[in-house]
């Protein structure tokens, strides 16, 4: 019964796995562009020596984390409000309403918002309408911090909800009968539980911005290259698979590091 | 209720606010595919049908629907079958290995997607295999299993174990027990599975780029079309079809997951 998955995950996934790293301490032959099995750690070096793959890196990372942080901040009282002061129509009617952008399309929103975000685009006409001036955010690492956040979130939103259901009232009661108000409650009580949730959610959206190349070359510009886009053109541009390889193992690091700390916060048991 | 009123409008506008986030986008987006300019400006300049029809005629895209049909309908198939016997497996048998069979059903969706597509190319590559339908669907197949594989264990997760117990008391044999008992239990889990499994590889590009070669599957078209803005009113229009087209199943499976308290009835 085991089998058919064992052999695809663990033999076909697993094999694809391992030659990548391993193809990522290859060469490929700066004449011919034939491929040489010769172990070295050329394309590593060359990572760490480059001031621009080091920032592209860091700008990656640096936005996975900003993403991160927006969508907790967004997510916390929405989810709030959906577990604890939602009556049951409505909590399932919101259910829904974070499930539909989950599942539908990446790329088309992607694409919304590229047209909200052009110059002659729906923001524009509506900062106009209330009378203010025009923004150029199009194009920008600003408009992939938005897209990223708006793309993302319903992965924070569901965590979230569900390890703010779990807190019994009880424990919301007593925090108020002891004295605590509203804020003292909420920092005290209500956001340590919500912690496990907020860093389940940061799996999702910080992988999912560390692996994206789509967003970047939709909305991002000139500048705004992603670990993905650098992986991408070196597949299919320059044909090098060795180096795309050694450029992949950043995000895959980072990630691992990553999971290492969050399942120290228990993050795992809330999913 | 612990929290003041005050407290409670706030959230509540503050939800209200999200939901106009995540919907007016998707609303706009459905706008354009009516314009009747095939200049890409808001507010769009009037309204059209036009190029729905023009999108319906346009070869390419019908090439690239289907070979997006046929690869998100395979996928599926392979998906519903893995996933299937996979969490069946780690549902019934204490075996060794168990928890590393549940974190590498996991682990095509938790790394990134480059990661997932970067390694199936150099795998293609180095094994000179030519990219084709099969290699498509060797990538989606990867990760959707992890899909049918959450709704199903899940669904077994929530039987009572004394249903099947019953059934081997009353003289079922396995298969039997399996046949009455068993798959009537999960059988709208596998198709909520199913479901999702499809809407996911129906619209899937990061895995689907390192893998397809220099075939079109329909959201690469549409990728294409945008990098190189080409056929941009048809681009619209061919979005919302994808919207629709990923919403009905997504739609379904959810009110066939819904706690409906079918196991509690039976």
């Amino acid at each position: 019964m085991l089998a058919p998955p064992v052999v695809w995950l663990g033999v076909l996934y697993l094999a694809a796995l391992v030659l990548l790293f391993v193809a990522a301490f290859w060469k490929v032959d700066s004449f011919t562009g034939d491929l040489q099995h010769v172990w070295n750690v050329d394309n590593f070096t060359h990572i760490f020596q480059s001031s621009t793959y080091r920032a592209i890196a860091l700008r990656t990372i640096g936005i996975a984390a900003a993403v991160t942080i927006t969508d907790a901040l967004i997510a916390l009282p929405f989810a709030y409000f959906m577990a604890r002061i939602a009556g049951p129509r409505t909590r399932a009617m919101l259910f829904v309403a974070v499930m539909v952008p989950l599942w539908s399309s990446y790329l088309v929103r992607v694409y919304a918002w590229r047209l909200i975000l052009a110059h002659d685009g729906a923001l524009n006409w509506a900062l106009h309408g209330i009378g203010l001036p025009s923004v150029s955010v199009s194009y920008s690492n600003w408009a992939m911090w938005i897209v990223f956040s708006y793309i993302w979130l319903p992965f924070m939103i569901l965590p979230v909800y569900t390890a703010i259901e779990r807190i019994p009232d009880s424990l919301l009661e007593a925090s108020r009968d002891l004295g605590a108000r509203g804020a003292r409650t909420t920092r005290k009580v209500v956001l340590p539980l919500a912690l496990p949730g907020v860093v389940a959610g940061s799996i999702f959206t910080f992988s999912l911005t560390l692996g994206d190349y789509i967003t970047p070359k939709l909305v991002g510009g000139t500048g705004s290259q992603f670990i993905g886009n650098v992986v991408y053109d070196s597949v299919g541009v320059a044909n090098n698979i060795p180096f795309a390889a050694a450029y992949a193992t950043v995000p895959l690091v980072v990630m691992a590091a990553y999971l290492l700390l969050a399942r120290r916060s228990g993050a795992f048991e809330a999913l | 209720m612990t929290e003041t009123r005050a407290t409670r409008l706030a959230l509540g506008l503050w939800t209200v606010l999200v939901l106009l986030f995540l919907f007016v986008p998707i609303a706009i987006i459905v706008v354009y595919a009516f314009n009747s300019s095939n200049i890409q400006s808001w507010p769009i300049a009037g309204w059209t049908t036009h190029w729905f029809g023009s999108a319906w005629r346009n070869q390419e895209i019908r090439d690239a629907f289907w070979l997006s049909i046929r690869a998100g309908l395979i996928a599926t198939g392979i998906a519903l079958l893995l996933g299937t016997l996979a969490s069946f497996a780690v549902h019934r048998f204490r075996f060794f290995g168990r928890e590393a069979i549940s974190f590498i059903v996991v682990l095509p969706i938790a790394l990134p997607g480059i990661i997932t597509g970067m390694a199936f190319n150099s795998l293609f590559v180095f094994g000179g295999i030519n990219f084709s339908l099969w290699t498509i669907v060797i990538g989606h197949a990867t990760f959707c299993i992890v899909i049918v594989y959450n709704n199903v264990i899940a669904r077994l997760r929530r039987t009572q174990t004394s249903l099947v117990e019953a059934s081997m008391d009353l003289g079922a044999d396995g298969l039997q027990t399996f046949r009455h008992v068993t798959l009537p239990v999960v059988s709208t889990a596998l198709v909520a599975g199913g479901l999702l499994a499809f809407a996911l590889s129906f619209d899937e590009v990061i895995v689907t780029t390192f893998t397809a070669g220099a075939q079109n599957t329909l959201p690469l078209w549409i990728f294409g079309s945008i990098r190189l803005g080409q056929h941009l009113p048809e681009v619209n229009v061919v979005v919302v079809a994808v919207i629709v087209l990923t919403l009905i199943p997504v739609i379904v499976a959810q009110r066939l997951t819904r706690d409906t308290g079918v196991l509690k009835r039976r």
